[in-house]
C-alpha cells in the first residue's frame, strides 16, 4: 500500500486527468442513454450511485494504519490538490445547494456570505495557517494546548470545536439527504442514512489521506456541476460563455422588472419553509443595510478563520511555504463557484420574471404554469408551490412559494436544459455535502480521540488503539448527527451560519493572539474561549427564545456578540495574570519563523 | 546568537508590517466597498452597477490576489534572511 501511496502522489496529475476525463465520457453517455428514452429517474440514479461508488474505492485504496497518514495524510499532499481538497471540504451543501438560493432572496445582504466566505481566506493565509503549520500540530486544539499549556485550555477548544462542527455537520447531512432523496426518489429521511453510509465510506478507513484524495475527486465532480448549467444558461440569453463580467444587463433588467411584478406585495398565504421573492436585487440604501452586511461578512469571515476542520487542511502539506500556496489555491477553487453564485441567481431570476424570455412563468397563466414538469416534480416533494390566491388566473409573484434552497438544484430543469444536467448537478451537490461533512466527522473525532482521549485519558494508547479509537468516534459522531438531521431543525444556511459563530465566537481570537501576541498566556486564553463562547451562545438562545435584539444583531450574527467579549476578557485576563514562562515565548519565536523543524516532533 | 536573534527581529518586523498592509487593503474590499454599495451603484463599471460587481465579484477578485501577493512578498522576505525551509 505504501508503494501505491508512493506512485500516487508523483502521478497525480495522470490519475486525476483520467479521473476527469472518465467523468466527462460519463456524462456524455448518460445524454446518450437519455436521448434513447432512458426515463429521468434512471438517470438521477446513475449519477448519484456511480459518483458514490468512485468515492468509495478512492476510501477503501486509501486505507492506513500509520498515525501520521491518519491524521494529516502524511504531510504529503502537493499545495494544488491540497487546494481542491480544501475546496470541496470547504464548499459544503449550503455553498452549493443554498448560497445562490439565498442571494436570489435575499439580495444584497446575502452577498455578504458570499465576501464574507472568500474574504476570509485572506484571514487564514495572512494570520494563521503558515504558523499553524510550522507549529506541526495534529488537531487546533493541540495547539492551543500546547501553545497555552494544560489539559484546561486544551478542553475548551475540544469543546468549542466539537459544538461548531456538529452544528455544521447536522446541516451537511440534512443537505445530503434531500439531494438523495430527490435523486434517488426515496423518502428523506432514509435519505439521510444513506447520506451517512457513503460519507463514512471515504474517511473511515483512511482517514485525513482517503478523506484528502476522495474531496480532490470531489471537487472536479462538483465544480463541473456548477458551471455547467451557469454556462448554458447564460448562453441562451446572450450573456455568452462566461457571464461573470458581462450580466450586468441582466442586473439592469430586472432592476427595471421588479416593480412591474409588484416586488414586495405581501403574500396572502403561508406555507411552511417555503418563501415568495420579496427583496430586491440590489441594496437599497441606509446604515442599518449596510450594517447587517458588515456584521454578517465578520463574522463569516471570522468564523472561516477559526473552523477546524479548514485550518486542519493546511497540517497536511509538505512544508510551510506549501501551506501558503495551498491556501492562495483553495481560494481560488473556492472563487471559481462563489463568484458564480450571484451570476447564477440573477440569470435564474431574470429567466422568472422577464416575459420576454420563453422560461418566465410570473405574469403567465396560471394553468399552463401549474401544469410544467418541472413545477409539478417540485410540488410533489413539498419544496414548491403555486397557489392563484387572488383568483385572477395569473400567477403573480406572490402566489409563487419556493425553498431557497432549490433554486440551485431546480435551475436546469427551469431553464429546460437536459435531465442530465439535473443529474450532474444532483451529482455536484452531494459532492460537496459529502466532502464537508467527512472533512467535519473527522475535525470532530480526531479531536475527540487525538486531544480527548490520547492527550488527556490515556497517554500510555499505542498507535493502534488510537486509530480503532478514532474510528469508532467516527460512527458514533456520525450516527448522532444523522439523527439530530433528521429532525429537521433549522434551513440549510441557518445552521451552517451559526457554526461560523459557534467557532468565532470561542476560538478567533485565542487563535489569532496565540502567534501575534507573545503576551498572551493561559489563564486569558482560556477566559477567552469560555466567556466568548457563552455570550454568544446566551445570545443566540435569548434571540431564539424571543428576546429584543441588541443592536440588529440576529441569529445569524451573535459572533458580533462573542467575539468582543472573547477579545475584551482574554486580554484582560492576561494582562492581570502572569506572562507566559520563558520557554513559551522561544516557542512563539520559533513559530513565526519558516526555517527549522516543527515545533511538535513528527509522531505524536 | 545575537545576530539571529537581531535577523529574527527583522524579518518579524518585516513579516508584521506586509501582514498589516495587506489587512488593511483586505478591510477595504470587505467593509468599505460593500459598506457603499448604494452610493457606488449610481456608477456604472462594464454595465454592472458598481456598489452591485463589487459585492457579488469584484471583492472577489480582489482576495484571490491579494493572497497571490502577499505570499509572492512574504516568500521574498523569507529569502533575503535566510528563513525559508531546505
Amino acid at each position: 500500500m505504501a508503494f501505491l501511496q508512493g506512485r500516487l502522489v508523483d502521478n497525480l496529475p495522470k490519475v486525476y486527468g483520467i479521473y476527469t476525463g472518465g467523468f466527462i465520457v460519463f456524462i456524455i453517455l448518460m445524454s446518450i442513454l437519455s436521448s434513447l428514452g432512458v426515463s429521468a429517474a434512471t438517470i438521477g440514479i446513475l449519477f448519484v450511485a456511480f459518483t458514490i461508488c468512485i468515492y468509495a474505492i478512492i476510501g477503501w485504496l486509501s486505507r492506513t494504519m500509520q498515525l501520521d497518514a491518519y491524521y494529516v495524510a502524511g504531510r504529503e499532499v502537493p499545495a494544488v490538490y491540497n487546494g481542491m481538497a480544501t475546496a470541496a471540504d470547504w464548499m459544503s451543501g449550503a455553498s452549493f445547494v443554498a448560497l445562490a438560493g439565498g442571494v436570489y432572496f435575499g439580495g444584497y445582504v446575502y452577498m455578504a456570505f458570499v465576501v464574507g466566505w472568500t474574504g476570509g481566506y485572506v484571514l487564514v493565509n495572512a494570520l494563521l495557517a503558515p504558523y499553524l503549520r510550522k507549529f506541526g500540530c495534529y488537531t487546533v486544539p493541540d495547539f492551543i494546548g500546547t501553545r497555552y499549556g494544560g489539559n484546561l485550555a486544551r478542553l475548551c477548544a475540544v469543546i468549542v470545536l466539537v459544538v461548531a462542527s456538529f452544528t455544521y455537520v447536522t446541516a451537511q447531512i440534512n443537505a445530503s439527504g434531500t439531494i438523495a432523496a430527490r435523486a434517488l426518489q426515496i423518502p428523506f429521511a432514509v435519505g439521510i442514512w444513506v447520506g451517512l453510509v457513503a460519507i463514512l465510506m471515504c474517511s473511515m478507513l483512511g482517514g485525513m489521506r482517503a478523506v484528502t484524495w476522495t474531496q480532490v475527486a470531489q471537487y472536479i465532480v462538483l465544480i463541473i456541476a456548477y458551471l455547467t448549467p451557469v454556462i448554458w444558461m447564460s448562453n441562451v440569453q446572450g450573456f455568452g460563455i462566461i457571464p461573470h463580467f458581462s450580466y450586468g444587463g441582466a442586473v439592469h433588467r430586472i432592476q427595471e422588472l421588479q416593480p412591474l411584478v409588484h416586488l414586495g406585495a405581501a403574500a396572502t398565504e403561508s406555507f411552511k419553509g417555503l418563501s415568495t421573492l420579496k427583496t430586491p436585487i440590489n441594496a437599497t440604501g441606509g446604515a442599518l443595510e449596510s450594517w447587517k452586511f458588515f456584521t454578517l461578512c465578520a463574522c463569516m469571515m471570522a468564523g472561516t478563520a477559526s473552523l477546524p476542520h479548514i485550518l486542519m487542511r493546511y497540517f497536511t502539506t509538505p512544508s510551510v511555504r506549501a501551506a501558503r500556496k495551498s491556501v492562495a489555491w483553495s481560494l481560488f477553487f473556492i472563487f471559481l463557484l462563489y463568484f458564480t453564485a450571484p451570476c447564477l441567481a440573477t440569470l435564474t431570476k431574470l429567466q422568472l420574471l422577464d416575459p420576454n424570455l420563453p422560461t418566465a412563468i410570473i405574469g403567465k397563466p396560471f394553468a399552463a404554469v401549474a401544469d410544467l414538469a418541472w413545477i409539478k416534480n417540485w410540488s410533489a416533494v413539498g419544496m414548491l408551490k403555486v397557489s392563484d390566491s387572488n383568483h385572477d388566473g395569473i400567477l403573480q409573484l406572490n402566489e409563487f412559494f419556493m425553498r431557497p434552497d432549490i433554486v440551485v438544484l431546480a435551475t436546469p430543469e427551469m431553464a429546460g436544459l437536459p435531465y442530465v444536467i439535473s443529474g450532474l448537478v444532483a451529482a455536484g451537490g452531494l459532492a460537496a455535502a459529502m466532502s464537508t461533512a467527512d472533512g467535519l466527522l473527522l475535525a470532530i473525532a480526531n479531536a475527540l480521540s487525538h486531544d480527548l482521549y490520547y492527550k488527556m485519558i490515556d497517554p500510555n494508547a499505542d498507535s493502534r488503539l488510537r486509530l480503532i479509537v478514532a474510528r469508532i468516534l467516527l460512527v458514533i459522531i456520525g450516527v448522532a448527527a444523522c439523527a439530530i438531521a433528521s429532525l429537521q431543525l433549522t434551513g440549510i444556511l441557518g445552521a451552517v451560519a451559526w457554526a461560523f459563530d459557534f467557532a468565532c465566537s470561542g476560538l478567533f481570537f485565542p487563535l489569532i493572539l496565540g502567534v501575534w501576541w507573545k503576551r498572551a498566556n493561559r489563564e486569558g486564553a482560556i477566559a477567552g474561549m469560555v466567556c466568548g463562547f457563552v455570550a454568544g451562545a446566551g445570545y443566540l438562545w435569548w434571540v431564539e427564545h424571543g428576546g429584543a435584539l441588541l443592536f440588529a444583531i440576529d441569529h445569524l450574527r451573535f459572533g458580533m456578540i462573542g467575539m468582543p467579549v472573547s477579545l475584551v476578557t482574554m486580554v484582560a485576563v492576561t494582562l492581570m495574570t502572569p506572562e507566559p514562562d520563558a520557554e513559551t515565548q522561544r516557542m512563539v519565536d520559533e513559530v513565526r519563523v519558516p526555517t527549522g523543524g516543527t515545533i511538535l516532533a513528527q509522531t505524536h | 546568537m545575537a545576530a539571529t536573534d537581531e535577523k529574527r527581529q527583522q524579518h518579524w518586523a518585516k513579516t508584521r508590517n506586509l501582514t498589516i498592509v495587506i489587512l488593511i487593503i483586505w478591510a477595504i474590499f470587505a467593509f468599505v466597498l460593500p459598506w457603499n454599495a448604494h452610493d457606488l451603484n449610481s456608477m456604472k463599471f462594464i454595465g454592472f452597477p458598481l456598489g452591485f460587481y463589487f459585492t457579488a465579484q469584484g471583492s472577489l477578485i480582489a482576495f484571490v490576489l491579494l493572497i497571490a501577493i502577499q505570499n509572492q512578498m512574504q516568500d521574498r522576505i523569507d529569502d533575503e534572511f535566510g528563513m525559508h525551509e531546505d
